[in-house]
């Protein structure tokens, strides 16, 4: 058991910290801009499929850093000459231009590389594993994921908190009008935070797409559990969509591990197991609820505690 | 959401006095349009086409209950059409329905309390929910197989054995054409108005002593209510449901087929409705990347066109009761060919390019209206490029005419109503 809780923890830190590299980029275009970006996980899938194509030709590393600045480029564009026209409609219209390019992209991605899953691998040099915790042998490049991605947070805060860019950042957030009175091109703020937000999506694409499975659905898959991470952690929070993050990755992965039902309770408590119509739930085991588990919790905060764990703003 | 609905539409509906041919004209000329048309287009295909209008019309129309009337932008309506078509007896149209309402009011007591980004997230939850309980919940739901149906064994009424598929038609049709109108009436009662006013200024509305919210509850369940009917009449026409029906493609799919129609309108998603169910059947025979089209068209709507197909038709509508219209007409000409000329090149590179993609093993011929050409040519890249380089370029300097022509051409229609 403590095996399954080492390995579980370390499993779900990665997979927070990676929905963190999304997250923070969502959460960070939403505050600015007001627009819940649905293309978001888009381009953490173009991330990993430019990743995949660079790194067929140069290697992984060069891929490292050609790859997200690509995504980057993509992303300044579509904020450029697609999300700022449809601006003037208002709200709705942009939440569903971006509705629209997430479905783009995905056709488009199936068009260039099929729809089974390319092989993007792990690199060579990391294709080892780095320890063994009771029988079971930790892969390195989870390792590396992990350090990589924590790396990136690091980095971001200290940008965000200690350089003058991040600092104009952070008062176009809550004041755009005034930022703009100072004389500070706030049109391209927002390009400039959109290209970093699709960036880093960009990266957590890269270095997932040899760990995950690279195809064409992964967007679709990954792109609601974000919406969860910002939600529950609060609009516009950068450590609320931290917490969230962290939470949803353990969360899922331990539900994952535990392979227990109602049924199997009742039966330790000799307490017969009802045999009506919905024969199904008592059966049901935790493994197999974890994929609803996240939307159970985005329903219950949504309803109970608008704000998110640690927003401030009413969504 | 008003941005999404044209001023014109919020002016206060004028009461005009029509006769009774001029209330029930329009519904009796759809009557018999419906009777009409199985006669008109013979084709199996047309039929099961028309029948897949049929579904979508009702299905685009109670999504429109709550984007284009109250304001409710969803992301999971598909669950009550989906839910509809699944429940244990899923044989009659109007128990779909009642299975529908029965999860609009579960649902909608809970996700209707908030309005704006938190009710389209909370939609979006619950769709992801339903759809996911769906794969888990085997034993009801059928897991990924789905549940298969008879419609054979229907509630039978005089002779329709609802086994060829014209009987399966005209149940359609009838449920459509009662759908419509009650859908329609329900914009002129009290209960619309009110649905209006909540998307327009819930704050006022909060005001004048309504309740947003209880307004919101009912627009959600009605809403759920006419899907429900639609996934029931779906069960009816593919003798199968299963887990994708109540999953998130089919809930994008009525979004753009309601906002492609224009939400502002009645008419509106039951163009949309017709378009994409046509687009999806033609289209998908012609070529592979059908969807991606589908989704371009979306975007494209989004940026230049936001009141959809019907605000495009309405927004001449005035010209054409001034009689002005011709007057656009060159303009428009101008407009409209160097248009298709980027698209047709646009079309050509996309084509090309899925030739060599994903249909790498078929060779490098293939064909593009009908002229059959090699892929790894590279003359037919040339055109393509030239037709995208010099029609954006054209239609960037006649598309501001197009639109001078019109605003010109509605000043005249001003100065005709009213003469100083």
């Amino acid at each position: 058991v403590l095996e399954l809780v080492v390995v579980s923890t370390l499993n779900g830190v990665l997979f927070g910290m990676l929905l963190f590299l999304m997250a923070s980029g969502l959460t960070l275009i939403f505050s600015m801009m007001g627009v819940l970006n649905f293309a978001h996980a888009s381009f953490y899938m173009l991330g990993a499929f430019f990743g995949f194509q660079v790194s067929q030709r140069f290697g992984f590393w060069p891929a490292l850093i050609i790859a997200p600045i690509l995504v980057g480029v993509v992303g300044a564009l579509v904020e450029r000459y697609g999300l700022r026209n449809v601006h003037r409609h208002g709200h709705v219209a942009e939440l569903l231009f971006t509705f629209g390019l997430a479905f783009v992209i995905e056709e488009v991605v199936q068009m260039i590389w099929g729809k089974a899953p390319v092989d993007y691998r792990v690199p060579p040099a990391l294709d080892f594993s780095a320890f063994t915790i009771f029988s079971t042998n930790y892969p390195a490049y989870k390792m590396f994921m992990l350090l990589f991605a924590i790396g990136i947070f690091v980095v971001l805060l200290l940008v965000l908190t200690r350089t003058r860019v991040g600092l104009i950042i952070q008062a176009a957030l809550t004041h755009p009008n005034m930022v703009g009175m100072l004389g500070h091109n706030v049109p391209r703020v927002f390009m400039l935070v959109f290209g970093v937000g699709s960036a880093l999506a960009g990266v957590a694409g890269v270095i997932a797409g040899p760990a995950l499975v690279t195809q064409a659905n992964m967007a679709a898959l990954l792109g609601p559990i974000l919406f969860v991470v910002v939600v529950v952690g609060g609009l516009g929070s950068l450590s609320g969509a931290f917490v969230a993050s962290l939470l949803i990755g353990l969360v899922q992965t331990f539900a994952v591990a535990v392979n227990v039902s109602f049924a199997d309770l009742l039966t330790a408590l000799n307490i017969p197991v009802p045999t009506t119509f919905f024969t199904d739930i008592w059966r049901v085991t935790v493994a197999q609820v974890a994929p609803i588990i996240p939307y159970l919790l985005l329903v219950l905060i949504l309803i109970f505690r608008p704000t998110g764990l640690l927003g401030t703003r009413d969504t | 959401v008003s941005e999404l609905v044209p001023a014109a539409t919020l002016a206060p509906a004028r009461a005009k006095r029509r006769g009774t041919a001029g209330r029930y004209g329009l519904w009796i000329a759809t009557a018999a349009l419906f009777i009409a048309l199985p006669h008109i287009f013979t084709s199996g295909t047309a039929l099961t086409t028309m029948s897949l209008m049929g579904i979508a019309i009702i299905f685009a129309l109670s999504y429109n209950m709550l984007l284009g009337q109250t304001g409710m932008l969803s992301f999971g309506h598909a669950v009550y059409y989906g839910l509809g078509g699944f429940l244990p007896l899923p044989l009659i149209p109007i128990v779909g329905g009642f299975a529908g309402l029965l999860f609009g009011v579960i649902f909608g007591s809970v996700s209707t309390r908030r309005a704006g980004t938190a009710f389209a997230m909370i939609s979006l939850g619950l769709g992801e929910l339903v759809a996911s309980s769906a794969l888990i919940l085997r034993n009801f739901f059928g897991g990924e197989e789905g549940i298969t149906t008879n419609r054979t064994k229907l509630f039978r009424i005089f002779d329709f054995s609802f086994g060829p598929q014209y009987h399966v038609y005209y149940l359609i049709a009838a449920w459509c054409l009662i759908c419509m109108i009650a859908m329609y009436a329900l914009t002129r009662t009290p209960l619309g108005r009110m649905c209006n006013a909540v998307r327009e200024n819930p704050e006022r509305v909060h005001f004048i002593g309504y309740n947003p919210q209880v307004i919101r509850f009912f627009a959600f369940c009605l809403a759920g209510f006419f899907a429900g009917i639609a996934g029931g009449l779906a069960a009816i026409n593919f003798e199968i449901v299963n887990s994708a029906y109540v999953g998130a493609g089919q809930s994008g799919l009525v979004l753009l087929a309601a906002f492609i129609g224009g939400v502002g309108f009645f008419i509106g998603p039951i163009l949309g409705a017709i378009l994409v169910t046509y687009l999806q059947v033609m289209l998908s025979d012609v070529t592979d990347v059908w969807q991606l089209y589908f989704g371009l068209l979306f975007v494209g709507m989004v940026m230049f066109a936001p009141f959809g197909i019907a605000g495009l038709l309405m927004m001449h509508e005035p010209l054409w009761r001034a009689r002005t219209l011709p007057r656009v007409v060159p303009a428009y000409a101008m407009a409209l060919v160097t248009g298709l000329a980027t698209l047709t090149g646009v079309l050509l590179a996309i084509e090309m390019t899925v030739h060599l993609t994903v249909k790498a093993s078929d060779g490098p011929m293939m064909s593009f209206l009908r002229i059959k050409f090699s892929a790894h040519s590279v003359l037919p890249w040339i055109i393509a490029v030239l037709l995208i380089g010099v029609g954006g370029w054209l239609s960037r300097r006649v598309w501001p005419l197009a639109a001078a022509a019109f605003h010109e051409a509605m000043a005249r229609a001003r100065e005709r109503r009213q003469p100083a």
